[in-house]
């Protein structure tokens, strides 16, 4: 089980967990819930939001928000196949989890830049 | 005799998770990261709405105000709230904080925490609703 990248994917997965655990609920709350209902009347008016996330600090946040958690899903998720009994963990079941993660990554990069 | 020897493997049940709560409650934790990523993604595409212009990102927000997506979202608050507590709870496990010669009590360590995600939280959500 020890290779000798693991290190680098365990720490992807620990600062992903933190970024999740401090920041995700009330994302999912504002964007998902109150927001889409009308609640925050105003706040998610088209222009107001482009001008929130376009700012560079705004754009820098979002990435780390977006990305890490996705290498923090890839490292849990490649661990929870492994324990229902998917043979491979080591390599097929690992590039695919981690290879998805990467492409989020990237597809986020993008979507930033078009803001 | 001459053919390897391989470790031997004891069977074990796709199922074993289902045996006993401690089991369950473990891969619940793993698979919030699933829902996680799964919010993620959908505010992803909100992002990516936003870049194509107004009419394709209020299409994504009245879609988004169904009550299929609403119900979604709150299983999804469930998840992230569960990884939120779960997590916490193990950070006096995973960081010893020292304060001169004592270390500080890892009841302290984990309100500390909870109290820097409530304070996190209304941060954000004050520049959500109020910056100019």
């Amino acid at each position: 089980m020890a290779r000798s990248n693991d290190p680098f994917w365990w720490a992807l997965f620990a600062v992903g967990g933190v970024v999740a655990a401090f920041l995700v609920p009330v994302h999912i709350v504002l964007t998902g819930i109150a927001g889409p209902a009308g609640w925050l009347r105003g706040s998610f008016e088209y222009h107001r939001v482009l001008a929130l996330v376009s700012h560079p600090i705004s754009r820098l946040y979002l990435f780390v928000l977006i990305s890490l958690p996705l290498f923090h899903w890839a490292h849990r998720f490649r661990f929870s196949l492994v324990d229902l009994g998917v043979k491979g963990g080591r390599g097929l079941v690992a590039v695919a989890c981690y290879g998805s993660a990467i492409v989020g990554t990237i597809l986020t990069a993008v979507v930033l830049m078009k803001l | 005799m001459g053919e390897a020897m391989s470790p031997y493997h004891r069977p074990m049940a796709t199922t074993w998770w289902l045996t006993n709560r401690a089991y369950f409650l473990f891969m619940v934790r793993e698979l919030t990261s699933v829902f996680i990523a799964a919010y993620l993604i959908l505010f992803l595409l909100m992002l990516y709405k936003l870049a194509m212009g107004r009419e394709a990102y209020e299409a994504y927000l009245h879609f988004l105000a169904s009550p299929g997506m609403v119900v979604v979202h709150v299983v999804m608050l469930a998840a992230a709230l569960f990884h939120t507590v779960t997590w916490f709870n193990l950070t006096p496990m995973a960081m010893r904080v020292r304060f001169g010669e004592r270390s500080v009590p890892p009841l302290i360590v984990v309100g500390g925490t909870y109290a820097a995600w409530i304070a996190a939280s209304i941060a954000m959500t004050s520049i959500v609703l109020w910056w100019k």
